[in-house]
């Protein structure tokens, strides 16, 4: 296997372990609507499906490089070195969780990771990714911005604003475009004139004279190939690229949107629930980044079978654990609701 | 010691200022900058002095980030009505994100943007639009009427550690007044008696207060003393003084160049009726624009607005008795 000697096998390990962690993180958050009924209050989006994607692209980054993606944000601070138990502490609505209970899934930051923050509304984020790269020209420290948004938002004038802008600029910056085929309910064929023209997305790139290339969402060596290439050409004042990175969103938009006192739960993916295509969906199923790495890894020599499993074991205890801590963790007092108001 | 300045001057004075203090300051906006004959651009350098495309969301949703990040960005907007492209920035993000991340992360930036320009600009470039940020939690609203005002808010803003926009009146740009020299900070929330006085209290901003100060001499000749008050900031709100005022005066007459249900006066009236209702003696009475949009021709314009006339009017018809005794 070429990239084993490229790569290093602790790494390509490392890589296999996160993709693992995300996952089984996202399927303990999915439990949890159903295990613990009203727990998980408001709209929560999960990442199963995006796991190559999100870890094939910070498998290039440097230690102080800043990470800004949408609200569908569970992923990468899992990857950063953030302790899942307060992430899911977070979404549970507790004291400890990594925002003390004032974000929610939606809105996570840990910028002691290099995690700022994120916005709720779509698109409005890649504004603020590229702002996070004006301070690292305007200070030169070297630092690259990962800005990660969905389908959804390149179609926000805030996409092209901003792209416009970081262009003008040079800004240090990688805007990587998850296609994961839906945006919310509605799919891509819908709603985007590049998909209806058959063209890649990475297409709007020409709209700003920068690089723009489409990379398989589902190969993380092949994510990882493609943006490292964009963070050179950023980490060399070279500018910004787009890169579109087509994969498969595994879970459905978010959790059903109910009333209370009914409990939120999650539905079937929009394939299947809107759209009636269960053929689509059960291929995208099996066509699953992380038993695709794991194959590879295995026939390459890298991996056994038992040491995935310990992989795998490792990280359904670490969530296990994240539960126990979150459901542990007690509500945070109801007059804290006025701090953090102003600075 | 001071020097006279206008208005426009000192808010470019304290941005100057600022800049040299401190590096993580930086100034960016449409049409500005263009040559490398700017003279903010010869100061301060590409770096921190910026050109930007005709891109509100950008231009705000970039500042919002980089002072997420550690710098300290001022965005020229020109017109209040531009941030409207963009309102989620100025809304929904900027005063948010420090509250949800559970305060670990701060946003100080300044919006910096002119406003109610009644001066033919019509239906679109004239309004008054503040009430719409005065009430969002994590968001600073400052609004000066003078010279030394201008200098000293612009100050606190670049300063403060939370997102503040910063509203200048066009119709003040080239108006004169004392600024003090060297380090001239106003706190925020903090009110200014513009003119003292003992029968009647107006409250007013920006170029109100002008008007204000106007009718104040208009009723002074009539033997009415109206105390004018000034809040500089209406988020925060200096409320007390307001309060203070009207426990003296026992009336309340409330200018604001918005329309009525938009305006900054239907919030203070809201506060007085509620914490000072035992010290009014009369009505607390708004004289506000009507509710039109601003027209372009003149006699259509100054007919909306409030003017001097209005407002003396608005305070004899409090005053009654005591003003037609005299």
């Amino acid at each position: 296997m070429q990239t084993k000697d490229e790569i290093g096998s602790d790494r390509l390990i490392w890589m296999y372990s996160q993709m693992v962690r995300i996952r089984e993180f996202e399927e303990r958050v999915k439990r949890t609507f159903v295990e613990h009924p009203g727990v998980i209050r408001g709209h929560t989006h999960l990442a199963d499906g995006a796991e190559a994607s999100i870890v094939g692209a910070l498998s290039t980054r440097q230690d102080e490089d800043v990470v800004m993606p949408s609200y569908r944000c569970h992923g990468y601070p899992i990857v950063l070195g953030t302790p899942p138990r307060r992430i899911m502490a977070e979404i549970y609505g507790r004291k400890d969780g990594l925002c003390k209970g004032f974000g929610g899934s939606m809105h996570l930051a840990d910028p002691a990771h290099h995690f700022p923050g994120t916005s709720g509304i779509i698109g409005q984020g890649i504004a603020h990714a590229t702002g996070a790269a004006l301070t690292a020209q305007v200070k030169n420290t070297g630092q690259v911005v990962y800005c990660f948004f969905g389908d959804g938002s390149s179609k926000q004038g805030a996409f092209y604003e901003s792209l416009n802008l970081a262009a003008v600029w040079k800004l240090p910056i990688v805007f990587i475009l998850e296609n994961n085929q839906y945006q919310a309910y509605t799919h891509v064929s819908l709603e985007d004139a590049n998909a209806i023209a058959g063209d890649p997305l990475s297409q709007k790139a020409q709209a700003f004279s920068i690089p723009g290339v489409t990379v398989d969402g589902n190969d993380v060596l092949k994510v990882r190939e493609e943006v490292a290439i964009a963070v050179d050409r950023a980490r060399m004042k070279q500018g910004p690229s787009l890169i579109e990175s087509k994969f498969y969103r595994l879970s459905a938009h978010g959790n059903a949107i109910t009333v209370p006192p009914v409990p939120t739960q999650f539905p079937e993916h929009e394939a299947v629930e809107v759209y009636g295509r269960r053929a689509e969906y059960e291929a995208a199923r099996a066509n699953d980044p992380i038993a695709k790495f794991r194959a590879r890894l295995m026939s390459g020599g890298v991996l056994n079978e038992p040491d995935a499993q310990r992989i795998e074991e490792a990280a359904r205890a670490e969530m296990d654990d994240a539960v126990q801590f979150a459901l542990a963790s007690p509500f945070p007092a109801p007059e804290e609701a006025l701090n953090y108001v102003y600075a | 010691m001071a020097r006279e300045m206008m208005f426009a001057e000192a808010i470019a004075a304290a941005i100057v200022e600022e800049m040299q203090r401190d590096s993580d300051v930086i100034f960016y906006g449409q049409n500005m900058a263009m040559t490398e004959r700017d003279p903010m651009l010869k100061m301060f350098g590409k770096n921190r002095v910026r050109i930007t495309p005709i891109s509100e969301t950008a231009e705000m949703g970039v500042a919002v980030g980089a002072a997420m990040t550690g710098l300290r960005p001022i965005v020229e907007l020109y017109m209040s009505e531009f941030m409207l492209v963009a309102f989620n920035q100025v809304i929904n993000e900027a005063p948010r994100l420090r509250y949800m991340s559970g305060g670990q992360v701060k946003v100080p930036l300044v919006f910096k943007a002119g406003f109610g320009f009644v001066a033919g600009w019509a239906g679109q470039h004239s309004n008054c639009i503040y009430n719409t940020m005065m009430g969002v939690p994590g968001l600073k609203l400052a609004i000066p009427s003078t010279p030394a005002d201008a200098k000293g808010l612009m100050t606190a803003a670049i300063r403060d550690d939370n997102p503040v926009v910063y509203l200048h009146h066009y119709m003040l740009t080239i108006d004169k007044g004392e600024v003090p020299e060297g380090d001239y900070v106003i706190p925020f929330g903090v009110a200014d008696v513009k003119r003292p006085g003992t029968d009647v209290t107006i409250v007013a901003t920006a170029w109100m207060v002008k008007k204000s100060l106007a009718a104040a001499e208009r009723l002074a000749e009539d033997g009415i003393s109206a105390e004018v008050i000034d809040p500089r900031t209406l988020a925060p709100l200096d409320v007390e003084t307001i309060l203070k005022s009207v426990s003296k005066t026992g009336r309340l007459v409330l200018v604001d160049q918005a329309t009525r249900h938009a305006s900054a006066a239907a919030v203070i009236a809201a506060e007085v009726a509620e914490h000072g209702f035992q010290s009014l003696k009369a009505p607390i009475r708004l004289v506000t624009a009507l509710d039109a949009t601003i027209p372009y021709s003149e006699p259509l314009e100054t007919y909306v607005l409030p003017n001097e006339d209005k407002i003396v009017q608005a305070v004899k018809s409090l005053l009654g008795e005591k003003a037609a005794a005299r």
